[in-house]
C-alpha cells in the first residue's frame, strides 16, 4: 500500500479536515449558538434524593414569581408516552425483558439523583431558577438500591414497584451451549478464574446537551434543535412513541455537535419536554445543560461486574469460556441500554480466538442511578477487557508467554463462524501482532525495564488483541434479536448544473470528519476535485431518513449508500454523455472527470454533462429524465470486524503507586482507509478515553444515600494531554471488508476498546517484575489502588 | 448566581468600609468564590473586588530581607516575580492552570484556606507573616482548620511577608481529578532550623510535621526522615486516597521535597 502522504487527493489521501476551519476559529454553529426570537428558558428542578415517593409538588408560589411563563410537573405528561427503549431483549426463558415506564418528568416516585421533577419555563434562565427554588416538593425518602449485588438479593427494595424485581432480564447466550461448556470445564487441564469490574464512566463530551423546541402555530410545525448523533432516530422515537407528532410535522436539527461518544445517541426527556412546552407555551423553549446536570442526566457507560473463566487443555489451547455478568441499567432503560450488555457484548466473547465453546450469562439490574447506555465501544470494550485480562492471567499462571499463548489460539481461517452467533468475514491477527511487535519494539523492552529499575521504578509491558463488530447493522438480523429500528443508512447525491455536488447523508458528524472524508470517496469515483463536493447532514428536512452515527458505522453503512447513489449518478451521466458524443453508453468511460468513447479521442467534460442534465436542450428526454440526483439506501449483509493488537508500557512508582504510561502502540486492521490522518486521530482519541478508563475515570455513588460522589471535574478525573505519551499507531495491515463496496470496517471505537486491557496488563506485569504477586486490580488504577495492591501483596 | 451589588474600591480603606456592609463578601481572584456563586451556594448582597487596589499589588523586599507580596498579587505574578524565593515562585507556577494563575491571588487563597491548596503550605513552612488591614498574624497562629483562619469578619489579607530560606522546595502529589494537592509538602531550611508544612492530607487543614522538622534540622537529607510516620487517624480519607495512603504519602513526598530542596 502507498505510504501516508503519497496520495494527494481522493481515497487514501490525508486531506486536511475542512470542518476544522470553522471549529478552530470559533465559527461553529452549535445548538446553544441558536437563539430564536421570543425564546423562553427552561430550568429543570431535579431530585436530590436517589429514591423516594413523590407526595406532592406545589408550584403555586413559584408560578407567581417574576418572568414565569409556565411550570410543568409529571402530571402534565400523564397523557403522553414514556421515553422508549429501542431494543427488546428476550431472556433465557424466552420471556421479554421487564420494561418500566420512563416518564418525561417524575411521577409518583423519584428513582435517581438528577431525575427531573418539575420544569420551569421563564423569560430568563435566572428567573426560572429563582422560581424552581420556590417549588415545594414533598418526598418520602426510600432506601436506595445502588450496588447491583444488593439489587439482586431476595427482598431487595424495588426500584420499580410494578415490576416483579430489580432484574430487567437474565440472558443466556448461547443457552444451548451451556451444558457442553460445563462439560468442557470439567475436562479442562487448567481453569483461570477472574472477577473484575468494568467501571462506570461518564462520557463528558466537551459540549453539554442542549435542546430548543420551536412551534409554528400557523402550520402546526414542530422543530427541535438538539445535540444529537442521529436526528432521524430522535424524530422517530419522540414523534411516534412519546408525543404523538406526525413525522411530517416534526423537524429535528442536530447542527454542529461537540462530541457524542454514544451519550448523544439517545432520546432524552429534555428533548421531549422542550418540544412539548414550545407548543404548550406558544414560545420557543431552550434548555442548556450545565456540566453538573450533565453528570446526573447524561446516560453513563459500562458498569459491569463479571466473573470470567477460561478453560485450557494441556497444550494451552483454549477449550471453553464462560462468564457471569451483572450489568447496570440504572433507574430506567435508556434508548439502547438493553442491547449493550447482550448483543453488543455476548457476540464478541470469542475475541480473536477459536475457543470452541462459550457461554455468557448477563443479568441486567435496575438501580437508583442514572441510566446506563452505550459509550464509545458499547459492550465490545467490556468483552475485550474480560477476554484479554483472563488470557493474561492464564499466561501468568501457566508461565506461558502472553503473545505466544494468544497467537496459538488465533482464528486464522476466514470466514469464521464463532460459537457466539457472528461470522468474521476476514482478518489477519498474526499480521497485526507482527506489526505490533515491530512498532512497540518488544526486543528493546528488557533494556528499558533495566533503565526504569535503575531509577527505582518498575516497568511493565502489557499487550492485548481486540475485535469488534462495527458497521451496525444488518436490519433483518438485529430485528430478530429485538431491535425496534432498522439500521440501514441513506444518502442522496445531488449534482448541481455546473457539476458541483451536495451529498445529503443520514450519518451525523460530531468530530469524525465526515465533511472531509465523504467527499474524498465521491471525488475519487468521478475524478473531480474534493472541493467540488459538500456534505449536508444533521437536519431531517434536508437529508434522507438515515439512522445516524454510532457503532463505527458511518463510512461502512452510510458511505456505502453514498457509493451506491454515486454509481447511479455515474450510470445516468454516462447515458447523457453517450447522447452528447453520439455513442452507446456501454462504450463510455469516465476518468478524471472526463467522459470519453472507448478507443476514440471523443470526450466531454463532467461539467458539460451535468449542465446538459439541467439545461436539456440537446437531451434524450424520451429515454431519461432531466436532472442528476440519486438516492440510495444501504443495508449491510453483515457486521464489519475491525481488529488489532495493542501494547502499553508503564512505569510504576512503588513508593506512591503512581502509574505513568511510557509508550503506547496500536496496530489496527480497519480494512481500506479513506483518510489515514483522520483514522489516526480517531485512534488517538479512542486510546485517550481507554487510558482514561484504565487509570483515571470512575463514576462513583455513595452506596447508602445514592448521592453521586463524582459529580464534577473536581472528583471525576478526565484524561489530560500530559497523562498520555506520544502514540505509535499503524493501520497498514489491511484485510478489506468483503461485503461493503468500500472494503472499510470502521475505526471510531477501536482505541477505546483496545486500550484498557493493555494498560492493566502492563501494570500487573510491572508489579510482578517488582516481586509483588498481584493478580488483578480493578480500574481505574489510581495511585491509591495500586499502592494498596502493592502493600497487600 | 443570585443578584448582588458589585464594588471595586481602589484603596484598602475603601475596601474595608465596603466590607462593613451587610452580607458583603470580599472577592479576590474568584477561583473558588465564583463557581460557588454560580452554583447558588452563596448569596452575598455585595461583592467587594480587591483586584483594583494598587497597595495590595506586587512584590518587593522588606527591610528585614523578607519577600513582601501584596495580597491581591496573582499566582502568575508570583511565579514570574518571586525569583528571590525560588521555592515559592515554583509553587505558584504550578497552582492550577494558566487561567487560574492569572486570576487567583495569594490573599484569596490564604483567606479561603482550602485544605488542599498549595499556598498555605508555603506560608506555614516559611513562617510567613500575614498582614491584614488591622494587624500582623504569624502563620503559626493563622491557620485554624479546614477553611478556617484567624481572620475576623471583614478583615482582609493585604500582604504576606515571607522570610527567605536558605533552601526550600514544594513537592506536590496531585489528586488525579482536581489536581489540587492530594499531599503537598513544603520544606524550608533556615539558619535556625527546618520547617515542614503539609497540605492536602489532614482533616484539620495545613499542618507542621514537628518530628520531621527536628530530624531535618539535625540532618537536612531525605534519610533523616527514615522511620518517621504520621498518624493516619486525622488524615482525609476519600475516593482518591485512604487515610493510610495519605499518611504514607506524607513521608514519601517529604523526602522528595528535601531531596529537591535548593
Amino acid at each position: 500500500m502507498p505510504k501516508d502522504g503519497e496520495i494527494k487527493s481522493g481515497i487514501g489521501a490525508s486531506s486536511k479536515r475542512r470542518e476544522d476551519v470553522r471549529f478552530l476559529t470559533g465559527n461553529g454553529n452549535y445548538t446553544d449558538d441558536i437563539n430564536i426570537r421570543g425564546q423562553a428558558y427552561v430550568f429543570f428542578l431535579r431530585s436530590d434524593v436517589a429514591h423516594g415517593t413523590l407526595n406532592s409538588v406545589d408550584t403555586s408560589a413559584a408560578s407567581a414569581m417574576p418572568g414565569v411563563v409556565q411550570i410543568f410537573t409529571g402530571a402534565d405528561f400523564e397523557a403522553v408516552g414514556g421515553i422508549p427503549c429501542g431494543w427488546e431483549v428476550t431472556d433465557k426463558h424466552g420471556q421479554p425483558m421487564q420494561e418500566p415506564k420512563h416518564p418525561v418528568l417524575a411521577h409518583g416516585k423519584v428513582r435517581h439523583v438528577g431525575e427531573p421533577i418539575a420544569a420551569v419555563v421563564a423569560d430568563s434562565l435566572e428567573q426560572a431558577r429563582d422560581a424552581a427554588e420556590a417549588i415545594e416538593v414533598d418526598i418520602s425518602e426510600l432506601p436506595a438500591v445502588i450496588n447491583m449485588k444488593d439489587a439482586f438479593k431476595e427482598g431487595a427494595t424495588k426500584v420499580h414497584d410494578d415490576l416483579t424485581s430489580n432484574l430487567c432480564y437474565d440472558w443466556g447466550f448461547v443457552e444451548e451451549n451451556k451444558g457442553a461448556v460445563e462439560e468442557a470445564f470439567k475436562n479442562a487441564h487448567h481453569v483461570t478464574t477472574l472477577e473484575l469490574v468494568n467501571n462506570r464512566l461518564v462520557a463528558n463530551p466537551m459540549e453539554p446537551r442542549v435542546a430548543i423546541g420551536d412551534y409554528a402555530r400557523s402550520d402546526e410545525q414542530h422543530t427541535l434543535y438538539t445535540t444529537s448523533q442521529n436526528p432521524h432516530v430522535i424524530r422517530l422515537l419522540m414523534g411516534a412513541f412519546v408525543l404523538g407528532i406526525p413525522e411530517h410535522k416534526l423537524r429535528v436539527v442536530a447542527p454542529d455537535v461537540g462530541g457524542g461518544f454514544g451519550t448523544k445517541i439517545f432520546h432524552y426527556q429534555e428533548e421531549a419536554f422542550c418540544t412539548f412546552a414550545a407548543k404548550a407555551c406558544n414560545r420557543p423553549v431552550k434548555w442548556t445543560s450545565s456540566r453538573s446536570e450533565a453528570f446526573m442526566s447524561d446516560a453513563h457507560g459500562r458498569d459491569h461486574v463479571t466473573t470470567i473463566q477460561l478453560a485450557l487443555d494441556k497444550d494451552n489451547n483454549f477449550t471453553a469460556l464462560r462468564t457471569d455478568t451483572l450489568a447496570n441499567m440504572g433507574a430506567y432503560l435508556s434508548t439502547f441500554a438493553s442491547s449493550v450488555p447482550t448483543w453488543l457484548h455476548g457476540t464478541l466473547m470469542a475475541g480473536n480466538y477459536k475457543t470452541p465453546l462459550i457461554y455468557v450469562n448477563v443479568k441486567a439490574m435496575f438501580t437508583n442511578t442514572v441510566p446506563v447506555d452505550a459509550y464509545r465501544g458499547a459492550g465490545r470494550p467490556e468483552a475485550t477487557y474480560q477476554i484479554e485480562r483472563v488470557i493474561d492471567m492464564a499466561a501468568r499462571e501457566l508461565g506461558a508467554d502472553p503473545v505466544a499463548l494468544r497467537r496459538q489460539n488465533y482464528v486464522t481461517e476466514f470466514p469464521y463462524a464463532t460459537p457466539v452467533a457472528v461470522e468474521y468475514d476476514t482478518g489477519d491477527y498474526h499480521a497485526t501482532m507482527d506489526k505490533l511487535e515491530e512498532i512497540a519494539d518488544f526486543t528493546g523492552f528488557e533494556a528499558r525495564r533495566k533503565e526504569s529499575e535503575a531509577k527505582g521504578k518498575w516497568r511493565g509491558l502489557g499487550i492485548n488483541n481486540y475485535i469488534e463488530a462495527c458497521g451496525i447493522a444488518p436490519s433483518n438480523l438485529v430485528g430478530q434479536l429485538g431491535a425496534r429500528a432498522g439500521l440501514y443508512d441513506a444518502a442522496t447525491v445531488r449534482v448541481n448544473a455546473t457539476g458541483s455536488i451536495s451529498v445529503m447523508v443520514g450519518a451525523h458528524s460530531h468530530g469524525q470528519g465526515h465533511e472531509t472524508a465523504f467527499p474524498q470517496v465521491v471525488a475519487d469515483m468521478i475524478g473531480i476535485d474534493e472541493s467540488q463536493i459538500d456534505i449536508v447532514h444533521g437536519d431531517t428536512s434536508k437529508i434522507p431518513f438515515g439512522m445516524g452515527t454510532y457503532g463505527s458505522r458511518s463510512l461502512a453503512v452510510c458511505g456505502s449508500a453514498m457509493v451506491r447513489a454515486t454509481e447511479k449518478i455515474i450510470a445516468k451521466a454516462k447515458k447523457i454523455a453517450a447522447h452528447l458524443l453520439e455513442a452507446s453508453d456501454t462504450d463510455i468511460e469516465l476518468k478524471d472527470g472526463m467522459f470519453s468513447v472507448a478507443g476514440t479521442d471523443k470526450s466531454v467534460a463532467w461539467g458539460d454533462v451535468t449542465l446538459a442534465a439541467y439545461v436539456p436542450h440537446n437531451y434524450p428526454l424520451e429515454e431519461i429524465e432531466p436532472g442528476l440526483e440519486e438516492t440510495a439506501f444501504y443495508d449491510p449483509s453483515n457486521f464489519t470486524y475491525p481488529a488489532g493488537a495493542y501494547a502499553c508500557e508503564v512505569e510504576v512508582d512503588p513508593d506512591t503507586g503512581k502509574v505513568t504510561i511510557e509508550r503506547f502502540a496500536a496496530a489496527d486492521d480497519f480494512g481500506n482507509v479513506i483518510n489515514p490522518m483522520i483514522v489516526s486521530g480517531q485512534v488517538h482519541g479512542g486510546i485517550a478515553q481507554g487510558v482514561g478508563q484504565a487509570l483515571l475515570e470512575g463514576c462513583s455513588y455513595d452506596e447508602e444515600s445514592g448521592q453521586l460522589l463524582t459529580g464534577s471535574y473536581m472528583d471525576y478525573a478526565m484524561p489530560r494531554a500530559d497523562d498520555l505519551p506520544f502514540y505509535s499507531v499503524d493501520h497498514s495491515c489491511q484485510t478489506p471488508c468483503t461485503h461493503n463496496p468500500l472494503g472499510v470496517k470502521g475505526c471510531g471505537e477501536a482505541g477505546a476498546i483496545g486500550s484498557p486491557p493493555s494498560v492493566v496488563n502492563a501494570v500487573i506485569d510491572a508489579l510482578n517484575s517488582g516481586g509483588k504477586k498481584v493478580a488483578h486490580i480493578d480500574m481505574p488504577l489510581t495511585p491509591d489502588r495500586v499502592w494498596n495492591a502493592i502493600n497487600n501483596a | 448566581m443570585y443578584n448582588f451589588e458589585f464594588e471595586k474600591p481602589s484603596s484598602i480603606a475603601d475596601a474595608v468600609a465596603a466590607l462593613g456592609g451587610d452580607e458583603a463578601q470580599a472577592l479576590g481572584g474568584g477561583q473558588t468564590l465564583i463557581p460557588t456563586l454560580k452554583q447558588r451556594l452563596a448569596s452575598p448582597t455585595t461583592l467587594v473586588s480587591l483586584s483594583n487596589i494598587p497597595e495590595m499589588q506586587g512584590i518587593c523586599t522588606g527591610d528585614d530581607g523578607a519577600l513582601c507580596i501584596g495580597g491581591a498579587t496573582t499566582h502568575g505574578a508570583v511565579a514570574s516575580g518571586a525569583g528571590a524565593y525560588p521555592g515559592l515562585a515554583a509553587l505558584a507556577g504550578h497552582i492550577g492552570d494558566p487561567a487560574v494563575r492569572n486570576r487567583g491571588t495569594i490573599g484569596g487563597s490564604l483567606a479561603n484556606n482550602d485544605p488542599s491548596a498549595c499556598y498555605p503550605a508555603a506560608a506555614l513552612a516559611s513562617g510567613a507573616t500575614l498582614v491584614t488591614n488591622t494587624r500582623e498574624i504569624a502563620s503559626d497562629d493563622y491557620f485554624v482548620g479546614m477553611f478556617e483562619t484567624a481572620l475576623e469578619e471583614g478583615e482582609i489579607v493585604t500582604e504576606v511577608r515571607f522570610p527567605i530560606p536558605q533552601a526550600s522546595h514544594y513537592e506536590k502529589f496531585v489528586q488525579p481529578a482536581s489536581r489540587f494537592a492530594l499531599v503537598g509538602v513544603m520544606v524550608a531550611k533556615f539558619a535556625d532550623g527546618v520547617r515542614v508544612a503539609i497540605t492536602g492530607a489532614s482533616e484539620e487543614g495545613v499542618f507542621r510535621w514537628a518530628e520531621a522538622e527536628t530530624a531535618l534540622s539535625v540532618n537536612f537529607s531525605p534519610d533523616a526522615l527514615d522511620g518517621l510516620t504520621l498518624d493516619a487517624d486525622n488524615m482525609i480519607g476519600d475516593l482518591h486516597g485512604s487515610k493510610e495512603y495519605r499518611a504514607h504519602l506524607c513521608g514519601v513526598i517529604a523526602k522528595r521535597a528535601v531531596a529537591k530542596a535548593a
